[in-house]
């Protein structure tokens, strides 16, 4: 076997006198142990059912796979799993390739901590972008087949036998002219004193030769969703632990002035009121119950930075001024646009509007701290441990490798929980007034309503010409609005060239392009930043892009007396891929083919996070202008489809997501502060709107692209274009529930 | 004080009489199966049975409750997830992030103890609990299942 490259190998001397310096033994099978912090909650934690850190029994042959005296296997899996079936897809990955008997796999997550003490052997732990498995799947493939090289050599070694005459499935090595066998479980520990063979040198099977993944195998962490007994970061419960209730200056990038305790002093079970940081307080008390309450009556003068007078309408018209300013960052610029509409036989000229959304996820923000003088360890939802890892320790002023993050499988994501760990900020603040105590915050919904990092609110301008012969000669496009990226990191968008907001117009191929070849383009954005804090929100800006381009393009279509289906396709020819997913849903969909009395069609098609989506929905409208899905068919190319039951699960759960934004979603400021504040006036859809959903899984098999997100930017713009064909009327502004359709 | 029946057992709490029963459910008898979700009755995640029927557990102070009313939490549903409607959620793999799944499950229990053979249109109006993941066609689906009905097509294996 050649030298250990790249996948490092474990070789932890952990003696007694390393032991006894706060460090406690994890694992010690095989001589072989993952030293783990004996002050950390990770004993106490995995009692009350949670899976913490990469601590399993057994030979570690690789980072990503412990194997059991039992033959079980446990897969490492570095990226968050917050519904959208991660780690049972990369769990195939890596089974597939290690040719393990798919019924004994297990799975748990290294920590942030474990992860920096081995100098980050299991790569990116952020998870967004619908890059969970595409940017990691070569790299977790490797760790797979690693493992089964090194397990079958330890066989080869046992049995006296080239290891080329032995042949291995689902766990089992058999040397065939000997007729003997060996269990992974009974090689383990001698495949784990093996070097690892160069990751380079290993070939990957190719998908056609694919057993376990590929195939629409059923999720692995589903049983403790059924019963209760999962352990949400909410649900943990810790020893002598207090509880935190937060409320953060309702005016974004106001301050704290005053609070007056003595109003909630007598109160049972208040502990302590806690300023955090200039511009929360939160109220800690024996139960969340009594401190929610306790904060709830307790008077805060706020500061509000002069930012009181702060409406939807300032900000309209700030995103209004963006649309008409001279300048803007011209991103594409081909041919002669402008000119090309002014000469054309007909002009079509739109003004589009999206606002500002809330992600909302069902787990509201919480975390639990525990903070000493010289350590701190946090329980976090988190789409990204090492980003709460960061966070934790720059809120306690502690080295990172005094911190410790353990990540709970969040409640829903969506984007809320990457990047922005406030709420880790939050609680480490508030538990280092309690040293050594656990402290649980939980945000109220009405807190995560009001704190949110919001889908950005913007606006474009489009303009089109047709020639006599109805083709479309030109295209301008006049992005206005918030940018995320100026938000995170100014400096990065210096000037207002911020590439980001134009997902999805993209001239590159592979991630977010434009499915269409114009002769005249141009694309333009106008940064326009309100004072309201921006994030990523599941799809980002494809979603808006995908309304504007494809519910244009629908105007631009009907405007030429042109088939939707048929007026697309003539600008595809350079975009066999976007095309086959367009063609593939309008055919299932039976595009043409006479509906009910009442039923009409919408078609769209939009590319995001390195993968094809196209949607066909069928919508009437009742005589009290409520709009009804009938049916949605999704056409997706996400390259490799490593579990087509959970990719279609994903596609479902966009058309939810999608079409709350399109029918009710929408964040209003007034006096400088979101207005709204639960569901009741921020509705989420339910059940009895959920369309009947088809999915078209198409892969290509030739690239790796994203799933999560990638259908969402053409559920709204599919319903809108059947709504426009239904009233003749186009919808250019949402949520939908702002227009009367009857 | 409050003497509740939560899942067959008699329990007593020192609690304030205004105290949500989902708070009394989570913090003082440790049942975190039952979850908080909006405060107000509007999500569902919080929903649990009393005397058979689906409540939000959220919006019942303690004090209105009498020690003869039933409740029952995820927790007490069946004995090893066996009652059909979890059986049909594992057939159908409904989940995905889970979070507001024990009260979709108690929200079909309800509405499936009550009406054996719901139709679409009993299932739209029983189901009313947010699922922010979208997981709604495989919750129709696996009520249906749970029902009796056919196994929707293009399950997983």
């Amino acid at each position: 076997m050649s030298a250990p490259v790249g996948l490092p190998r474990r070789r932890f001397i952990v003696d007694s006198a390393l032991a006894g310096g706060g460090f406690a033994l994890g694992m010690s099978l095989s001589g072989r142990a993952l030293a783990v912090p004996a002050a950390s909650g990770l004993a106490a934690a995995t009692a009350l059912g949670g899976s913490f850190g990469a601590n399993a029994a057994g030979a570690e042959v690789t980072v990503w796979v412990v194997v059991q005296a039992d033959d079980h296997c446990v897969i490492r899996i570095a990226r968050s799993e917050m519904g959208q079936g991660t780690l049972t897809g990369l769990a195939q990955l890596v089974a597939e390739e290690l040719e393990c008997d798919w019924s004994k796999v297990k799975t748990e997550f290294p920590t942030p901590g474990q992860s920096l003490a081995r100098k980050r052997a299991w790569g990116e732990m952020g998870t967004g972008g619908s890059r969970g498995i595409r940017t990691s799947e070569d790299y977790v493939r490797r760790g797979g087949a690693a493992a089964r090289i090194m397990l079958m050599q330890a066989a080869a070694n046992r049995l006296g036998v080239p290891v080329s005459e032995l042949a291995v499935e689902r766990g089992v090595i058999r040397h065939a002219a000997s007729g003997r066998s060996l269990r992974y479980g009974e090689v383990c520990e001698a495949a784990a004193r093996l070097d690892a063979p160069d990751p380079r040198s290993i070939t990957l099977k190719k998908p056609t030769e694919w057993k376990i993944a590929g195939k629409p195998l059923k999720r692995l962490d589903t049983a403790a969703k059924l019963d209760g007994s999962k352990k949400f970061a909410l649900d943990l419960e810790l020893p002598g632990m207090v509880y935190a209730a937060i409320k953060d200056c309702p005016v974004f990038g106001g301050k704290v002035v005053s609070v007056d305790e003595s109003a909630i002093a007598a109160r049972k079970g208040v502990k302590k009121v806690v300023r955090v940081g200039d511009t929360a307080v939160a109220v800690v008390a024996d139960t969340w119950w009594r401190a929610r309450s306790a904060l709830a009556a307790l008077p805060i003068v706020w500061d509000e930075a002069g930012l009181g007078n702060r409406s939807s309408a300032t900000i309209d018209a700030l995103l209004k001024d963006g649309l008409d300013a001279p300048n803007a960052f011209v991103y594409r610029n081909e041919g002669d646009a402008p000119a090309a509409i002014a000469g054309a036989v007909k002009r079509i000229d739109a003004d589009y509007a999206t606002p500002f959304l809330a992600h909302a996820t069902m787990e509201p923000m919480n975390a639990t701290a525990r903070v000493t003088a010289d350590r701190a360890e946090a329980w976090v939802p988190t789409q990204n441990g090492e980003g709460s890892h960061a966070s934790l320790a720059e809120a306690t002023g502690l080295p990172l490798d005094r911190c410790e993050i353990y990540k709970c499988d969040p409640g829903g994501g969506f984007g809320r929980r990457g990047g922005n760990q406030d709420y880790v900020r939050q609680v480490a603040l508030i538990a280092k007034q309690f040293p050594g105590v656990p402290v649980k915050l939980i945000w109220s919904r009405e807190e995560d309503m009001a704190h949110d990092f919001y889908r950005p609110i913007s606006q474009c301008r489009l303009s089109a010409g047709l020639d006599a012969n109805g083709q479309l000669v030109g295209l301008q496009v006049r992005l206005s609005g918030q940018s995320i990226n100026a938000f995170i990191n100014p400096g990065s968008v210096a000037d207002g060239r911020d590439e980001r907001q134009l997902q999805g117009w993209y001239e590159k191929a592979g991630d977010a392009q434009l499915g269409y070849t114009l002769p005249n383009l141009r694309i333009e954005y106008a940064m326009r930043n309100s004072h309201v804090p921006v994030g990523p929100w599941r799809g980002v800006n494809t979603n808006q892009n995908g309304v504007y381009m494809e519910c244009f393009l629908e105007e631009v279509a009907r405007a030429a007396g042109a088939d939707s289906w048929q007026f697309r396709r003539r600008l595809m020819a350079n975009h066999p891929k976007h095309l086959a997913v367009l063609d593939a849903a309008a055919e299932r969909a039976g595009w043409g083919k006479p509906l009910p009395a009442g039923v009409h069609r919408g078609i769209a098609q939009f590319m995001g996070y390195g993968s094809y989506s196209a949607a066909v929905a069928e919508v009437s409208i009742g005589s009290d202008g409520r709009v009804k899905v009938h049916r949605l068919v999704f056409a997706l190319n996400c390259g490799h489809a490593v579990n087509p039951h959970q990719i279609a699960a994903q596609v479902e759960g966009s058309v939810a997501y999608g079409l709350s934004a399109t029918f009710y979603g929408e964040c209003t400021i007034d006096k400088g502060r979101v207005v709204e504040s639960n569901f009741h006036d921020y509705p989420i859809m339910r059940l009895a709107d959920m369309p009947p959903v088809e999915t078209i899984v198409m892969p290509s098999n030739d690239f790796w692209g994203g799933v999560g997100e990638p259908t969402i930017c053409v559920v709204g713009p599919a319903v809108l274009n059947a709504v426009f064909a239904a009233t003749g009327k186009p919808v250019r502004s949402l949520p939908l529930r702002r227009h009367k359709l009857a | 004080m409050a003497r509740l029946n939560v899942n067959g057992k008699m329990r007593t709490v020192e609690v304030e009489a205004d105290t949500p029963l989902l708070w009394v459910i989570r913090e003082q008898f440790g049942l975190t199966g039952t979850k908080y979700g909006c405060g107000v009755a509007q999500c569902g995640a919080c929903s649990v049975h009393v005397n058979g029927e689906v409540r939000r557990s959220c919006s019942i102070p303690v004090g209105v409750l009498k020690s003869s009313d039933r409740i029952t939490t995820i927790e007490g549903l069946s004995h090893n997830a066996s009652h059909p409607v979890q059986r049909a959620w594992a057939e159908i793999d409904v989940p995905q992030c889970g979070y507001c799944q024990s009260g979709q499950i108690m929200a079909a229990a309800a509405l499936l103890a009550r009406n054996k053979r719901p139709t679409d249109a009993d299932i739209d109006a029983a189901m009313t609990n947010i699922c922010r993941c979208g997981t709604y066609q495989r919750i129709r689906a696996a009520v249906k299942l749970a029902a009796g009905g056919a196994k929707a097509a293009g399950g997983a294996q």
